[in-house]
């Protein structure tokens, strides 16, 4: 059904920031930018003192870090798209499903939300997706008169796939055209939908995303759960370069979208599995046949096993369909699986005639014999299997993807945040996204730093994951910014690593003076100055009011975290090791203990840095410290020790009782 | 609304979907062929021909019946699209994987 948009909504889908806000913007970002680049290429060029490269270059280099930080920051606002009143969406006429996910939250959470998504105002049904597949969830949504969508029989034993899984799984069991998603904490607005849907007017739009924002946060959130910035410039930056992504939560998708994306993966993932096991049969064949060292029969199979893998080759080759290819391929293997069954049956047969013969009872032998037939005839004890080589070729050589437990997998699964990877591939397709600013779900944050701390590493994780499994940079159906803007944000992930240095140089230069700058001059200050000040502009002009300055804490503070998403991410990409998830407990600790050990590298950072204040005092006052290098230095560890300061605050918070008792 | 017109065919079975093949009546197809699967049918064709109208749900139900149709030791193959299915095939990469025949025949002993 294809709606036809009105003049008022074609110009509300044309929407964008107001000209003279914009011209304001990129004045900014070419001071920011120019001012940067002055800077870092001398600090390359004339300020590294190599005496001391070992702590010299990593501080260059992660001044270097910064700057594309701040590059791709100001590259992104330099097409802001600030969207005012969304279009109006049809009377009715859209269908929509609303989707709350949920695993073991509880059931008044759950049922909290799903009331609230039953009163929105759009027409729609409400389903609870839930993965616990609980009792409770089922009788409170039929007490509500909702339906609940669990697994299906074909995952049983296959790969769940965490939130994408659930999704994917209730995609196939209902028809709306569009979906929104809702995390089971995010009570929507009853606008919501009304608020939304206006822009899939657009036939090209899959995705609207809308903020997520949390109630139970005091305004100084002193665990930084708010994003204002990420769902505020960030978010609209990449919407002015079509790269707004999905967050997992609050957002609509078009299921027309989203399928067309799981059989074009389908198709792709099959043809690589294909390509893959003919490139290799040939060598995993020549060590099965190492392996059988001399055994005719298994020697027999695997020959006739190439065979059939190098006709497979040529009809590829020639176009021939993969299902069609893979068919005449299954057949061949059940060829060979049958031909040393049957050989086998027939030593069998032969040695029960000859027992026959010397028993009294000749029935039961004959019975003996049915039942091993069977057995014998079925695929998976067929001999054949043993031939592991055979069996390995005939499962990668197949399009049945029999280790998923669905063929069409809509949500990326290769990450464990799958929304990021869904909206990459999905403008890889051509689709575009919106970001819609405007508040249309609450949700609760965790109240407790552990939880806190594991939720963040689970994002930067999956993050990284997307990174190093679909480089954005590589993926090349997206356009040139779009593959900046997706790259930006797995940028900003790594901040861990240059944090450490920023810490670090300081300490070093105070307590024993190694100086990583060779020239604390007014050229450092003429350059470096004004870096700061104009991005500090840029920022500030961006924000537009928006509350900074927790972000920016929390970004250096949380180093642990991005060091540890990063190598944990890596390890579990590249080495094929478990990402470890760090097991959080629901319920906050009630004895009241202060979680200290959570952050013991902070703890120990900023014991270094008061140690570092406390000797260059003395140094001063003994005479030893000479020259503007330890005052330069005294005032960047004072900043550092505001920014960690608000771990000291984080751990000594007991969330908000209030809003707590509020919650049913 | 789909209609599925099943016909027994010589070594397979023929089914026949008219009309649009959406997300609303794909459930349709794949009930119906996982019952001509139930019924020891192994080789199922989908005639295409009747059909106006596919989406790209109706392409995920051509997968999930394909991959019901392999995992019981069978097949599934596809009859002459119209036109704006060839063109979703088309988009979509899917012909690749599922190459359409020309016709029953074709599908049965190809």
């Amino acid at each position: 059904m294809t709606m036809q948009a009105t003049r008022y909504d074609r110009r509300r889908l044309e929407h964008k920031t107001s000209p003279r806000r914009l011209a304001v913007i990129r004045v900014v970002i070419v001071l920011a930018a120019a001012s940067g680049l002055n800077y870092v290429v001398w600090r390359w060029l004339a300020s590294v003192n190599w005496e001391s490269w070992w702590i010299a270059v990593p501080l260059v280099l992660a001044e270097t870090y910064s700057l594309i930080d701040s590059l791709l920051f100001g590259l992104g606002a330099w097409r802001i798209r600030e969207r005012g009143e969304p279009p109006k969406p049809p009377e009715a006429g859209y269908t929509v499903d609303v989707f709350i996910t949920t695993y073991n939250e509880p059931v008044e959470l759950v049922e909290r939300t799903a009331r609230a998504a039953l009163a929105i105002d759009y027409p729609h049904t409400t389903w609870i997706l839930d993965d616990g597949d609980r009792d409770e969830v089922r009788a409170a949504a039929e007490s509500l008169g909702i339906g609940v969508i669990t697994r299906s029989a074909d995952w049983i034993d296959r790969p769940r796939h965490a939130k994408a899984g659930n999704l994917n799984n209730a995609l196939l069991a209902t028809e709306g055209e569009f979906v929104l998603v809702l995390d089971a904490d995010q009570v929507p607005d009853a606008r919501i939908l009304d608020r939304t849907l206006g822009y899939f007017k657009d036939p090209q739009v899959a995705l609207v995303q809308t903020p997520q924002w949390f109630e139970n946060v005091p305004d100084s959130d002193p665990l930084g759960s708010q994003a204002p910035l990420f769902y505020g410039p960030i978010q609209q930056s990449k919407d002015g370069w079509n790269a707004a992504f999905f967050c997992g939560s609050n957002a609509i998708l078009r299921r027309e979208a989203l399928m067309q994306l799981g059989i074009s993966r389908y198709v792709q993932e099959v043809e690589q599995s294909v390509y893959r096991a003919i490139t290799t049969s040939k060598r995993v064949l020549a060590r099965a046949r190492e392996e059988a060292q001399g055994d005719r029969r298994v020697t027999l199979a695997l020959r006739r096993a190439a065979e059939i893998v190098e006709a497979a080759r040529v009809e590829i080759i020639r176009g021939d369909g993969i299902s069609d290819v893979t068919y005449r391929f299954q057949r061949g293997t059940d060829a060979i699986s049958n031909e040393y069954a049957d050989s086998d049956i027939a030593l069998m047969r032969d040695n029960l005639r000859e027992l026959a013969a010397l028993s009294d009872d000749p029935d039961a032998f004959a019975s003996i014999d049915d039942a091993a037939l069977e057995l014998l005839g079925r695929r998976d004890t067929s001999p054949i299997a043993a031939i592991e080589a055979i069996s390995l070729l005939a499962s990668a050589l197949d399009v049945d993807r029999n280790g998923e437990a669905q063929a069409i997998m809509p949500m990326a699964t290769i990450s464990v945040t799958e929304d990021m990877a869904t909206s990459m591939r999905l403008h890889g397709l051509g689709w575009r996204s919106v970001y819609h600013g405007e508040i249309l779900a609450s949700g609760l944050a965790p109240e407790d730093l552990e939880t806190m701390l594991g939720q963040r590493l689970r994002w930067a994780q999956g993050t990284m994951q997307v990174f190093f499994r679909e480089n954005p940079l590589l993926q090349f159906r997206l356009t040139l910014g779009q593959r900046l803007m997706y790259f930006g944000t797995m940028w900003s992930y790594l901040s861990g690593f240059p944090a450490l240095v920023y810490v670090t140089a300081p300490v070093l230069c105070l307590a024993f003076g190694v100086i990583p700058v060779t020239a604390y001059s007014l050229e450092f200050f003429a350059r470096f100055l004004p870096f700061l000040v104009l991005n500090q502009l840029l920022f500030w002009v961006v924000a537009a009011g928006r509350p900074t300055w927790r972000g920016a804490q929390y970004s250096l503070a949380l180093f642990p975290v991005w060091i540890e998403a990063v190598t944990s991410a890596f390890r579990n990409v590249f080495l094929g090791q478990p990402l470890g998830f760090r097991v959080t407990s629901k319920t906050r600790v009630e004895d009241g203990r202060r979680r200290w050990d959570l952050v013991k590298p902070q703890l120990y950072v900023m014991g270094a840095l008061v140690v570092a204040l406390i000797v260059v005092g003395i140094r001063i006052l003994a005479g030893q410290a000479e020259g503007i290098a330890p005052y330069v230095n005294i005032v960047w560890v004072c900043y550092d020790l505001a920014v960690f300061s608000i771990i000291i605050r984080a751990v000594l918070y007991r969330g908000t009782a209030a809003t707590t008792k509020e919650t049913p | 609304m789909t209609s599925i017109d099943v016909r027994e065919a010589d070594g397979g079975v023929v089914l026949a979907p008219s009309g649009r093949l959406t997300v609303v009546t794909a459930p349709q197809l794949r009930a119906a062929v996982a019952e001509r699967i139930a019924l020891g049918d192994r080789i199922i064709i989908v005639d295409l021909s009747v059909t106006d109208f596919v989406d790209s749900s109706g392409l995920g139900a051509l997968v999930s019946c394909l991959k019901s149709a392999r995992q019981a030791g069978g097949d599934l193959r596809i009859v002459a699209p119209t036109e704006q299915v060839s063109m979703v095939l088309r988009m979509t990469n899917l012909d690749r994987i599922l190459q359409p025949r020309a016709s029953v025949a074709d599908a049965l002993h190809g």
